[in-house]
């Protein structure tokens, strides 16, 4: 069957924001897609609110719609275009679901759209447990026991039947959100409540606990023809109990006969053909009893998902652009396999080499905390490996979280570490490497935490040969031995007590080098010619030449997501791959993230999927030669490596070492800046506790503090006295972080600015600034802002962009630079300066229709931006309508962390919200961001004493609105002085009802609470906290509440109107044809 | 270390690893498969008789020995090769690990090898003979080993895995069979055994070597021309055989070896392939119903449809390579693959060949009730 020609135009459904459980793996679908489709000549239209994406760059589709993922939105987007058929299953649950609430409504029918992958129907049946228990037992599956409930009144017998622990899950959420596990009675019924809570269907799942049982993943395709395959089997390390997305993946099945993995490969062919998922990826889990292997079905998801990249990149088959072909008719035996060239897309792949991929938890901001089935990670890493031991501890490395492979922890006592083995946790796996150096055996680990003994049989190897190592001399032999079992330098290093480099110095005199092996998706069977490699340690390689007669340029990506370096910079890394090709060198993409774009084997000439290691990319650097490394666009990952790729003489594109280095080192920067007369917040650096103390008096309380060399604002606060100060620097000491403490004055209420500059060394283009909508102190991750600047008088905007022009040339800077800005009365000064990828880079690329990191790109490749930039752009003109950024957060999914903003960056994602004026792009980001501003009903503020004249100016204006006011007492009093009536509600222990009540009875729809300075968990923590979980919008800053109240102001008078990048692109003042083509 | 092991090929490549089976020397034709699952069941096809087989996914026996997933009696490869061996099996089947059974039935295998730069070599130059030793590391003498290994071509091999005798197949599918299949035993898989007892038949075993005459005695509703090693050509009395039950317009259904003894028997020629078809992931297209199945494949050679009578139809095609992987007679109920239906290991895609046997043989029934 050829493809569909009664189709012209269709729809992609995007995902929006970044968040737990739903991360940028969605992008590459996506862009992967849309290429897809428009290689067979469809026009396409994308709806996505996030734009950090590739997906939506003007140029990969043909209409842009940023604009928010609702079912409003959605039919807005839909009327304007006509497409004939809309494409849902590239978008993860977010799309899914949306799909379903516009269906619901009516949407397509009325509009005559199709939907393609799978129809609504098949959605209804994978995603609605009862109908997909009903399907599974029609064709005589085996299940998890199971019954469905709607409330939670009448437990008791449920709990019989089923016996604990059980475990609960909420129908139609992502990531498990509102799932966990209840052991007991009273936990099954608080359980139950939240999940109710979270499930927008209001329907929950009690199920047999299949804890403890083998996990297992089928990643498969089917087309309209009928023809199966399996794409790759991924066996979990971790067993059920933990979410697929938490735990430790290995592709393909480690421990199945072949007869136990046909007979599940049986069972997801009648599955999916039971369910109908007609055309397309689709994803089943099942548990296997590790008793006598009596195999359930757990779950399917009718999509390409966050399994399905990683199968993508683990075998080299590029799952969404095949389910794009055949959901427009294609069969899977006349499409083409792109790795191969030579053989079809109809077949199974067969892999020599195991994937590891291991999740990245935000440890760093959350501690360490326990795993159930609610997704936790933000992001991870995937290796490859000869064997699973060396895959494991590339993984491991590549997380970059402090380990330099499986290395144990060393601080517990037997029966606490006995404990943490058994219980799963974001550190578990350390704990168990911690049990087999002590010399526990398999079988007692096996036994507490149910974890396969062929795992940790496969652990147990390593760390046996780590005691070789510790005994023998590094001879070829005991070195060669040691690589192969995926030990790093660094790791080597601390076994034998030398330094990294003694250990490389020796490998390379020995010759104990990597070979680089392809992804081919065949083992081998037919020659390949797409260069995707991983290393090993072989006789030999894969000999795969670079052309010949080119430049050839390293691109670092940035490794694993992870809050404050996200799918910003992996947006960067693919856009500079993309300038280089167009200016026809070769680009090499090192990463080893499975969600990223970067890692297509399509966006760049080679890809290299390993750890950004020194010693990995070092390694590449050797075999590749290149002309030049990019080091700017990765995030922080590749700039740590940048001084020690310098000092081995690696050629680095863009801004030097040198440079970067006087940027980040505070008492140089400072010098720059007093040398430019450039303000900056008095500052101090002190190395002890008494140092602190003094420089604080001298600054003047609050200060703001944070340790040396951190990412994201880690554990960075604003403190308001000696105690609290001293109470920081011993959590810092503990942390082990940095020693020294950076001390800075804190503006209070201070306005904030981010700028994104590119410098060719002679003229600076201001390719955007941004103004925070909340005030210095929140952190420029998790802030709202808006292009142009929404407030601030041109005079202090001159400045900035004076400031930046000097600040870009005097650091030398060849390509990006951010500089943040804090302006209070008038004055504008310096907070910091990075010269690299900020980001906001995609954002202002979005907001201004010029590709910045591109650009950036040619600069470093030499261009000017003269001849690169128009210019009116160049000159500093900005776009007639206004673009805002608003950051979303991840707080619901860490029961018990308080959900306000403050200057420790905590967001995992954002969206925009594009339209004529500041007030309506506000109150679409904030509609995108999931929070829907209400236009009627009871508002509650609360607001520390600061506040109080902004909330008089507040209230009023909602008063006239026709809101309600409602507040406790004290708040109350001072509303009425004013001549402001509001309704009073008792203080949580004062009487009943109180807030919470009232939150909880619905009475409220919008809560403003702005959290006091000082760090105490009060009331506010249960109001913001209860609102959050409740769904019900809470603004914990005044400057927002100034920006809400304008946004309700014009949701309630006009409709919101929806228009594609392109068009909005045609009121710029310049034309955004941008580059060497230029000229 | 004393547990050293080459591998050794005809064109003096030496690859140096660690002896994981029986302690000795072995040559014969190597090959690799690319099958991730199903070690067991390649260990113990008779259809290896003759070749070292390297596997090509790295890491090999972590599942074990199972009791249930034997495909004879015992190992009938010359020896084995891997990248890595699993020592600490984890399956609730599994009965012993791979390494002490290779040692229990002498064969000689290697790990620790680099299996893939094998692979391309094996893909780039085609099979090569070679030797594994654990003996000597000489490589000159090690080559000369491997190049006097014998080739697969020429050799009548399915003399050598044949059973000795006619026997009826016992197994522990309940039901009552309504049908008798025949199977000529070329070095027959239990799993194609397995096959024709679950769709309903009695099955009896002949050695390769039996008549036309005292096949037709037995009064088969079919006969199953099954799976073996190496080359077609040699194995003349079966091919006569065959030619033999031709007229007697008895369903024949042939599977791989069976499948070439068919075609020669029809008038066709075979060659042998430059490194034949091994693994379980292969697609091939009913041409019948344009339904891709995804097959388990081993066999070094292949028949030339285009030597075949006219009435000889292609009915299914490899999606890769473009050769033909089925043939149907128009006239005579007789058809063939040359791929494994009864998977094991490998996808179970393939097994409606056995219903569509199981159909022929009631058909002949009816007619001859009729």
């Amino acid at each position: 069957m050829p493809k569909r020609d009664d189709i012209q135009k269709i729809l992609v459904i995007g995902s929006g924001a970044i968040v737990i459980g739903q991360g940028c793996e969605f992008d590459y679908s996506g862009a992967q897609g849309l290429k897809a489709l428009r290689e067979e000549g469809y026009e396409t239209v994308l709806i996505n609110s996030n734009p950090a994406t590739i997906m939506t760059d003007p140029e990969s589709a043909d209409r842009t719609y940023i604009e928010p993922l609702t079912p409003e939105y959605l039919e807005k987007v839909i009327a304007a275009e006509r497409p004939q058929a809309v494409l849902p299953t590239l978008g993860g649950q977010t799309a899914l679901n949306l799909t379903v609430a516009a269906a619901e409504r009516g949407v397509f029918k009325k509009h005559g759209v199709e939907v393609l992958g799978a129809n609504l129907e098949t959605i209804r049946k994978a995603e609605d447990r009862q109908l997909f228990k009903a399907a599974m037992q029609k064709i005589g599956l085996d299940l998890p026991r199971s019954v469905v409930v709607t409330d939670a009144t009448d437990l008791k017998p449920v709990a019989r039947e089923l016996g604990f622990p059980v475990i609960v899950r909420a129908s139609f959420t992502l990531g498990g959100t509102g799932g966990g596990i209840a052991y007991h009675f009273d936990e099954l019924r608080h359980r139950v409540h939240r999940a109710l809570e979270a499930s927008p269907v209001k329907k929950v799942l009690l199920e047999e606990s299949v804890i403890g049982w083998k996990e297992y993943e089928l990643e498969v395709m089917r087309d309209r023809k009928d023809n199966f395959v399996v794409i790759c089997s991924i066996e979990n390390l971790d067993p059920m109990g933990v979410h697929t997305g938490d735990s430790v993946t290995v592709a393909p099945a480690q421990t199945l006969t072949d007869r136990q993995y046909q007979e599940m490969r049986d069972e997801a062919k009648r599955i999916v053909s039971e369910i109908g998922v007609e055309t397309g990826g689709c994803n089943i889990q099942f548990a296997v009893d590790p008793r006598d292997g009596r195999r359930v079905v757990i779950e399917i998801n009718p999509r390409v998902s966050r399994s399905s990249a990683l199968a993508s990149k683990a075998t080299g088959f590029p799952i969404a652009r095949i389910a794009a072909k055949l959901a427009v008719g294609y069969a899977l035996d006349e499409l083409p396999n792109d790795i191969t060239k030579a053989t079809l897309a109809c077949f199974e792949p067969a892999i020599d080499y195991i994937v590891t991929k291991a999740p990245r938890f935000a440890t760093e901001k959350f501690g360490e905390f326990p795993l159930d089935t609610a997704m936790k990670s933000v992001g991870e890493a995937m290796a490859v490996g000869r064997t699973f031991k060396e895959s494991l501890q590339k993984a491991l490395r590549g997380l970059e979280s402090g380990k330099k492979g499986l290395e144990g922890r060393e601080d517990l006592d037997d029966e606490t570490l006995l404990q943490r083995v058994a219980g799963p946790s974001s550190a578990r796996l350390y704990h168990v490497a911690t049990a087999l150096e002590r010399g526990l055996s398999v079988e007692r680990i096996a036994e507490v935490s149910k974890i396969d003994p062929w795992f940790l049989n496969e652990l147990k190897e390593i760390k046996d040969f780590e005691k070789t190592l510790a005994a023998s001399p590094l001879d070829a032999e005991i070195l060669r031995a040691a690589k192969r079992l995926g030990f790093s330098d660094a790791q080597l290093a601390r076994c034998q007590g030398k330094s990294e480099a003694e250990i490389r110095a020796r490998r390379v005199r020995l010759g104990i080098r990597p070979s680089y092996k392809l992804i081919d998706t065949c083992a081998g069977e037919f020659p390949s010619s797409t260069p995707y490699f991983y290393s090993t340690y072989e006789n030999a390689g894969d000999f795969l030449p670079a052309a010949a007669g080119k430049k050839r340029v390293v691109i670092l990506g940035s490794g694993p997501n992870r809050i404050g370096q996200g799918i910003e910079f992996d947006y960067c890394c693919v856009q500079a791959s993309k300038a280089l090709r167009e200016l026809g060198w070769q680009s090499v993409m090192v990463n080893c993230n499975p969600e990223t774009v970067s890692t297509d084997y399509d966006a760049s000439d080679r890809l290299y999927f390993e750890p950004l290691t020194f010693e990995d990319v070092m390694e590449i650097i050797d075999v590749e030669k290149p002309d030049g490394v990019i080091v700017q666009f990765g995030g922080q990952t590749p700039l740590n490596l940048a001084a020690q790729l310098a000092k081995a003489r690696v050629p680095i594109l863009g801004t030097q070492p040198a440079a970067i280095d006087m940027a980040e080192d505070r008492r140089l920067f400072g010098a720059a800046l007093k040398k430019l007369k450039i303000l900056s917040p008095e500052s101090g650096i002190a190395r002890t506790a008494a140092q602190a103390l003094k420089i604080a008096r001298r600054i003047g309380y609050p200060v703001m503090v944070r340790p040396s060399y951190v990412l994201g604002g880690r554990m960075m606060e604003i403190v308001y006295d000696d105690a609290a100060l001293l109470d920081y620097s011993e959590r810092a000491r503990k942390a082990s972080l940095h020693p020294s403490l950076l001390v800075d004055r804190f503006l209070a209420d201070a306005a904030e600015l981010d700028v994104d500059a590119v410098c060719d060394g002679k003229d600076v283009w201001i390719a955007g600034v941004m103004e925070h909508i909340e005030e210095a102190g929140v952190h420029s991750g998790d802030s709202a802002c808006s292009l142009p600047s929404h407030s601030l008088p041109p005079s202090v905007l001159a400045v900035v962009r004076e400031h930046t022009r000097r600040l870009a040339l005097h650091l030398k800077v060849r390509g990006l630079i951010n500089i943040q800005y804090a302006v209070k009365d008038g004055a504008v000064y310096v907070l910091e300066a990075n010269p690299r990828a900020s980001r906001t880079v995609p954002f202002v690329s979005k907001a201004t229709g010029l590709p910045v990191a591109r650009i950036a790109t040619w600069v470093m490749m030499g261009k000017t931006l003269k001849k690169l930039v128009p210019p009116a752009a160049l000159k500093g003109a900005e776009p007639p309508y206004t673009a805002t950024k608003e950051a979303v957060m991840p707080f619901i999914k860490f029961p018990g962390v308080d959900p306000r903003l403050g200057p420790e960056m905590k967001s995992t994602g954002e969206v925009m919200g594009l339209d004529a004026d500041f007030p309506r792009s506000f109150a679409k980001s904030q509609e995108a961001a999931g929070l829907s501003l209400p236009t009627s009903g009871s508002v509650f503020v609360s607001v520390r004493d600061e506040d109080k004249p902004v909330l008089l100016h507040v209230a009023r204006a909602l008063r006239q609105m026709g809101f309600t006011l409602v507040a406790t007492r004290n708040t109350a009093d001072f509303l009425e002085r004013y001549g402001l009536p509001t309704g009073r509600v008792a203080k949580i222990g004062e009487g009943k009802p109180d807030v919470v009540d009232l939150l909880r009875q619905r009475g409220l729809s919008l809560v403003i609470n702005t959290p006091s300075g000082k760090r105490a968990r009060t009331d506010g923590y249960s109001i913001r906290r209860t609102a959050l979980e409740l769904d019900i919008p809470c603004i914990t800053n005044i400057r927002s509440v100034n920006a809400a109240v304008h946004a309700i102001a014009v949701l309630q008078g006009a409709t919101m109107s929806v228009k594609p990048l392109q068009e909005h692109y045609k009121s710029l003042p310049y034309p955004t044809q941008a580059g060497p083509a230029r000229s | 270390m004393n547990d050293k092991a080459w591998l050794a090929l005809e064109d003096g490549t030496v690859f140096a690893g660690r002896a994981c089976g029986a302690a000795g020397e072995a040559a014969g034709e190597s090959v690799f498969n690319t099958a991730m699952t199903g070690y067991q069941e390649i260990l113990t096809d008779p259809s290896y008789c003759g070749q070292l087989v390297a596997m090509t996914y790295p890491q090999i026996g972590n599942y074990g020995i199972t009791a249930r997933d034997h495909e004879s009696g015992r190992p009938r490869l010359s020896g084995f090769i891997v990248r890595e061996l699993c020592k600490t099996p984890s399956n609730y089947e599994c009965v012993e690990s791979v390494g002490d059974f290779l040692k229990k039935h002498g064969i000689v295998a290697i790990e620790d090898i680099d299996t893939r730069a094998l692979t391309l070599k094996l893909r780039d130059q085609g099979a090569l003979r070679g030797v594994i030793s654990t003996l000597e590391g000489d490589h000159r003498r090690l080559a000369a080993k491997a190049r006097a290994a014998s080739s697969m071509a020429g050799r009548n091999l399915a003399k050598v895995v044949t059973c000795e005798k006619i026997y009826a197949w016992e197994n522990d599918i309940s039901s009552q069979p309504d049908l008798h299949v025949a199977v000529m035993d070329f070095g027959v898989k239990r799993g194609i055994l397995r096959c024709l007892a679950a769709m309903g038949a009695k099955v009896t075993v002949v050695p390769a070597s039996t008549k036309a005459a005292d096949i037709l005695r037995l009064k088969p509703d079919g006969v199953l021309l099954s799976n073996g090693p190496g080359d077609p050509e040699p194995v003349a009395e079966a091919i006569e055989t065959i030619k033999n039950l031709l007229p007697e317009r008895l369903p024949l259904f042939g599977i791989c070896l069976g499948h070439q003894l068919l075609g020669l028997a029809l008038g066709g020629k075979t060659y042998k392939l430059k490194f034949g078809h091994h693994g379980a992931n292969h697609p091939v297209k009913d041409l019948e119903t344009g339904k891709i199945e995804i097959t388990s494949q081993n066999h070094g050679f292949c028949v030339d449809l285009n030597s075949l009578p006219k009435e000889v139809k292609t009915t299914h095609v490899n999606l890769n390579d473009g050769t033909s992987e089925g043939m149907a007679h128009s006239q005579l109920p007789v058809f063939s693959v040359q791929y494994h239906p009864e998977a094991s290991p490998g996808p179970h895609d393939s097994r409606y060949l056995f219903e569509r046997f199981r159909a022929k043989m009631l058909e002949g029934k009816e007619a001859m009730s009729r």
